[in-house]
């Protein structure tokens, strides 16, 4: 079935359905008599994602519930039986109700990449043979959805089905929204994943989580992949990351920090409470715990403090096709890469070539004749506006550091130096 | 500097000032026993808000909406709106008048006013200028210094500050219900639940946030009362006054000699343009929180359309009403007071709900004392309001009965001052003459027969 999407599609009356318009709906027996109201309709994602399951029938003492394939027709006139072995309702946890859990919660927008909040929900209505079947096609939110809530009950339906249509509709379809549950359990129970947020981009991601209360944080990041959880973390402001590592178990904590960049997760760590910090570093893997190690001596306002490890350093006697081979071996770090360094037997910083440069030499070019005049680099100890003064200066997109023995210890590169810009 | 102080300061906003000033000025010490009451509730409603924030990291809009659903919250917001829109108008009078003891025309001073406050919010660092306007709270100072510059009767402002004293009084009941209302403003408590969750401070770190939200309550009401003293003994003990501009309240000042103006007004400025600054903002927050529009000025136009709407006609029209001709400034900042004083109860009752919710607040629920208080402060609030608006109704109906054109507005503006007021024998004397605070709230809502 092709689904038009557009202001249009609502006036197709009978396909479509609301839950507020469900909310109150009567239902009758096969004899037509009353049995109650609807007072909550319910899915059950591990069986089926979008179709409502049951419904809660309020009426009497006990709220009944009403299995879909019990339901002969569904219409703004009522809710018609075709069988009448009703169960009472009790709650369990595989379901989301839909009044209880959803309406008027926060959902996330996986499209849209925002949190927004539930107004209303829309159903496919499905006449199949045996009875209908009603299904979650979209979240509504903004003034269309808004205005059927609040006049809902004071104006006929078929009025406000009508008088709607004048404002353009504002809805999320349902496959792309992500429910927040912060019950880890209950998430397995209802099925959620986090798939549809771990296809966001991290710089979205991260904007989307700092919105959320802090359990629902937790509960997705100690959910989320610890590789997708370290990319949105890096994107953080820090005081967030800091609350967030510190509501993580520890073993999680540790998994995310590994996946960070040793520089990154050294300025995280350093946000952290003291016995904080040395848990997790205690839970770490060897290599990446020393090297973050190393980093947290340094002081964070220093050049030290704002390094990174990540580079490529060459013999200064390499060529062009020496280089090149280099390279082609370490491909995950090539994406944010755009200089090469030049050290000679003992370590020291001998010259810096900017990687355009090996494109137009040929291969047999000693590097050491493409680097850039003049060497700059600065000590470990240096002062932050100094750093800035320089990037300035020189129009720098990489700045090497050295340690006082003259050693390469790290680079600072000019993103780091826009962030610190910013935050002034 | 955390939202706890922060809120202090806005709480003593042109509102504030002219409220407490008019209480001094008209009924002397009388009113300073409000303030422990006034200060216990303050505690207690902005510790919930506080807690809740720091507990669930939503804001209290968020949860009316999440607990109580869609409807109840679009009309405690419209209700909020209109409230808060007399409050913004009040800042811009604030504004006006504190500028206009320099002879500065309100027609210059608004317009310019209200653009830096656009501005300085959507597009400027709001941030760095809030730590000029905190620092320029310690102005109030000057109202401590000025008390005991004037020597007041130190024995009286004791006794009264624990003798409650009731009147049916119109002009009474109304007062109270300003002071409640300017001290614990409805907007207030979304706002300091908002910063709370802003500043990412969770059930843990809580302990240190309750302690600057108890000392920035006192704060608040340590401010009051020496303005009550200073306006009893530089205006009352001369004759009982309503204040009708800001040169009557600046009289409270005047042991400062020359410098009097200069520093009402400069501190009376500050107030209100801070205030201007937080009070449109927070309220167009709170609505697009629970009724979900997208909010925030690191938005767009476009992706925030509501938000910059609402916002933008909070302060074009608070601003925009203030240049009516002869809008009556001082009148209009009290009556805001009022207002705020009227709501507050029911934003109470939604916060007392919500605050009572286990699965909301695990074990961080109220005590039975807070509740208790809570509950209490919820009846005597409705109940004022109840006594204002029988005793209103009560007195238009006296009026409707005469004919409408032998009430000209003369007549009701010559009512004689008040004679030398005893606040010890009058007390238990009922004085229902019109006052002109009830009179701007008839004329307000359209509800009197006045203009002929």
């Amino acid at each position: 079935m092709v689904i038009i999407y557009g202001p249009g599609r609502i006036s197709m009356a009978d396909e479509f359905f609301f839950l507020t318009e469900l909310l109150g709906l009567k239902v009758y027996d096969l004899k037509g008599r009353r049995l109650g109201l609807v007072k909550d309709a319910v899915i059950v994602p591990l069986i089926h994602p979008a179709r409502v399951d049951r419904f809660l029938v309020g009426g009497g003492w006990a709220w009944l519930t009403v299995r879909h394939d019990q339901i002969r027709s569904i219409s703004l006139d009522g809710i018609y039986l075709k069988d009448e072995q009703l169960t009472p309702y009790h709650s369990d946890e595989y379901m989301l109700r839909l009044v209880r859990d959803l309406l008027d919660q926060q959902i996330i927008d996986g499209q849209g990449r925002k949190v927004v909040r539930v107004t209303d929900v829309t159903f496919k209505i499905q006449h199949e043979d045996n009875g209908d079947v009603l299904s979650i096609l979209d979240i509504d939110i903004g003034l269309r959805s808004m205005l059927r809530r609040l006049v809902h009950g004071v104006v006929p339906p078929r009025w406000i089905r009508r008088v709607q249509t004048v404002i353009p509709p504002h809805s999320i379809r349902w496959e792309h929204c992500s429910i927040l549950e912060a019950d880890p359990q209950r998430r397995l129970r209802l099925n959620i994943s986090n798939k549809i947020l771990e296809r966001m981009h991290p710089a979205d991601l991260a904007d989307i989580v700092e919105d959320l209360s802090p359990d629902d944080r937790e509960a997705i990041f100690e959910t989320m992949d610890s590789e997708v959880a370290a990319e949105t973390l890096s994107e953080m402001e820090p005081d967030v990351q800091a609350s967030i590592l510190e509501s993580l178990e520890t073993e999680k904590a540790a998994d995310i920090v590994e996946e960070m960049s040793a520089h990154e997760a050294a300025d995280v760590l350093a946000e952290l409470e003291e016995k904080t910090s040395e848990e997790i570093l205690e839970e770490m893997e060897q290599e990446p715990k020393e090297e973050v190690e190393e980093l947290l001596e340094y002081h964070e306002h220093s050049a030290g403090g704002l390094m990174n490890t990540e580079y490529i350093a060459l013999p200064e006697d390499v060529t062009v096709a020496g280089a090149m081979d280099a390279l082609r071996a370490h491909e995950e770090i090539l994406e944010n890469l755009n200089t090469l360094f030049l050290v000679d037997a003992g370590d020291q910083l001998k010259g810096s070539v900017p990687l355009a440069r090996l494109f137009t030499a040929t291969g047999a070019t000693p590097l050491r004749e493409l680097a850039a005049e003049p060497l700059l680099h600065v000590d470990v100890e240096e002062r932050q506006d100094r750093i800035t003064e320089l990037f300035d200066k020189y129009n720098l997109l990489t700045l090497p550091v050295i340690d006082s023995e003259g050693k390469l210890a790290g680079v600072i590169t000019a993103d780091e130096v826009i962030s610190l810009l910013r935050e002034k | 500097m955390g939202p706890g102080i922060i809120t202090a300061n806005v709480d003593n906003d042109s509102g504030g000032i002219l409220t407490y000033s008019q209480a001094g000025a008209k009924y002397g010490y009388l009113p300073l026993w409000t303030l422990i009451p006034i200060t216990l509730l303050l505690i207690v409603t902005q510790e919930m808000c506080s807690r809740m924030g720091a507990v669930t990291g939503k804001g209290l809009s968020d949860l009316i909406r999440e607990e109580f659903g869609l409807r109840t919250t679009f009309f405690m917001m419209i209700a909020l709106v209109l409230t808060n829109f007399t409050n913004v108008i009040a800042e811009f009078a604030g504004i006006a008048s504190s500028l206009e003891l320099f002879h500065i025309s309100r027609y210059i001073s608004v317009p310019i006013c209200a653009v830096a406050v656009w501005f300085l919010v959507v597009r400027g660092n709001y941030r760095s200028a809030e730590k000029i306007f905190l620092a320029a709270c310690c102005l109030y100072v000057t109202y401590i210094v000025s008390a005991f510059l004037l020597k007041p009767d130190w024995k009286q402002a004791a006794i009264y500050s624990v003798k409650p004293i009731l009147m049916f009084d119109t002009d009474y009941i109304t007062m109270l219900i300003a002071m409640v209302g300017t001290s614990i403003a409805p907007w207030m408590q979304f706002y300091l639940q908002s910063a709370i969750v802003e500043k990412g401070i969770t059930a843990k770190e809580y302990v240190q946030s309750r302690l600057e939200v108890v000392v920035g309550c006192i704060i608040t009401d340590v401010v009051a009362f020496f303005i009550i003293v200073s306006c009893a003994t530089a205006i009352w003990s001369h004759g009982p006054k309503d204040i009708n501009d800001a040169a009557d309240a600046a009289v409270a000042l005047k042991p400062f000699g020359n410098y009097a103006y200069l520093l009402f007004s400069a501190g009376l400025f500050n107030a209100s343009f801070f205030a201007a600054c937080i009070l449109p903002l927070s309220t167009v927050f709170t609505v697009c929180e629970g009724l979900g529009f997208e909010s925030g000025v690191d938005k767009r136009f476009h992706e925030a359309p509501e938000f910059y709407w609402l916002y933008t006609l909070l302060v074009g029209l608070g601003a925009g009403v203030i240049l009516w001709p002869n809008f009556p400034l001082v009148r209009m900042i009290l009556a805001s007071q009022v207002l705020n004083g009227v709501l507050l109860p029911f934003v109470l009752i939604y916060m007392v709900l919500l605050i009572n919710k286990k699965g909301l607040m695990k074990e961080w629920t109220n005590s039975a004392m807070y509740n208790t208080v809570a509950w209490v402060s919820v009846a005597i609030m409705i109940g004022l309001t109840l006594a204002l608006a029988s005793i209103t109704v009560k007195q238009m109906m006296q009026a409707d009965a005469t004919p409408v054109r032998s009430a000209p507005v003369a007549q009701v503006k010559s009512v004689p001052q008040v004679k030398s007021y005893d606040p010890g024998r009058h007390a238990l004397k009922a004085d229902v003459r019109e006052s002109h605070i009830a009179h701007l709230i008839r004329q307000t809502f359209g509800i009197g027969k006045f203009a002929d």
